[in-house]
């Protein structure tokens, strides 16, 4: 039973950590594209095409490890192997 | 995690047939698209009105689009990125309608679309360059090639992969914290989730579209 609470931990933990990263960088992205926005309004077009390339690929970050979670806790490859062992 | 009433489930059920709720639902939306293209450009009028005049916005979009990241050059590829484009974004939002389930909310789906571009991407390098599109990835020093050579095997390899991820965690995300908020607190909770459902569906298909541009345009530069 253990092998699932710790299956849990890992999931919520992960998804965590990999969000604050994730956070941080898509701040910094659009902190700047503020700036260039406020400084050069003309520009705000590409700016937008920009942000939303550089956001979507900041972003799959924490999707790869929401993918991961998913993966954790609803299609564990080890499920069965420990639930094998539990029984016996 | 699915949803706990599909319409075209329901009849498959009754007609005892054993299709994945993904394949029903494209072809649901593959009938939605024919039909209202069909319909639009039924009786073309040089003065637009109607559903001609809301499908010539969406196409004149798509087409600045294409223009504005490609150049002139991407013009040839409208028909693959415009049908991805509207594809996508009809199978996003027909998930936020209930008794609905979105396709792209499926692995298998979006793995197609995204191995389409990957193959597209190579062909017209190697149409366009011929065997000197083996130059793009080897780098800008001959003797660094080899490295740069599985560097770049392993950069092109990722890209079908975080395509086919970045959507379907998308959507499939939403569709995971719509369910938890429904079985939490069913009454009104959902609504600024559905609101925000609505904004991913647009951005994802806006990304996806523009990424297969940026990778096919990549490959018809010459290398550096």
């Amino acid at each position: 039973m253990e092998f699932f609470a710790w299956c849990m931990m890992a999931a919520g933990l992960g998804m965590g950590l990999g969000s604050i990263g994730t956070g941080i960088g898509q701040g910094l992205a659009i902190k700047a594209a503020c700036e260039g926005v406020a400084r050069n309004p003309g520009a705000s077009g590409k700016i937008m095409t920009t942000m939303m390339i550089g956001l979507a690929m900041i972003e799959s970050l924490a999707i790869y490890v929401f993918v991961v979670a998913m993966i954790i806790l609803f299609a564990n490859p080890f499920t069965e192997h420990v639930l094998g062992i539990l029984t016996h | 995690m699915i949803h706990p009433f599909l319409f075209l489930q329901w009849i498959e059920e009754q007609l005892h047939l054993h299709i994945g709720e993904h394949v029903t639902y494209t072809w649901l939306v593959m009938a939605i698209l024919i039909v209202v293209s069909f319909l639009a450009t039924k009786s073309i009028s040089m003065i637009p009105s109607g559903a001609q005049n809301l499908l010539e916005v969406v196409v004149t979009g798509i087409d600045g689009l294409i223009e504005e990241t490609m150049g002139k050059e991407g013009k040839a590829y409208f028909p693959l990125i415009a049908t991805i484009a509207l594809f996508i974004l009809i199978c996003n939002l027909i998930g936020l309608i209930p008794g609905f389930y979105p396709p792209t909310a499926n692995l298998n789906t979006n793995a197609a679309m995204a191995l389409a571009v990957f193959a597209m991407t190579h062909i017209v390098g190697f149409k366009k360059h011929g065997i000197g599109y083996l130059k793009h990835f080897m780098g800008p020093i001959i003797w660094l090639a080899p490295l740069m050579f599985v560097i770049e095997i392993i950069g092109h390899l990722a890209r079908p992969l975080s395509l086919t991820l970045r959507l379907f965690g998308n959507m499939y995300g939403h569709e995971i914290v719509l369910m938890i908020f429904l079985a939490l607190v069913p009454l009104f909770l959902p609504i600024p989730m559905m609101l925000m459902g609505v904004l991913i569906a647009l951005i994802q298909s806006f990304v996806f579209t523009l990424l297969a541009m940026i990778y096919i345009a990549g490959a018809l530069e010459e290398a550096h």
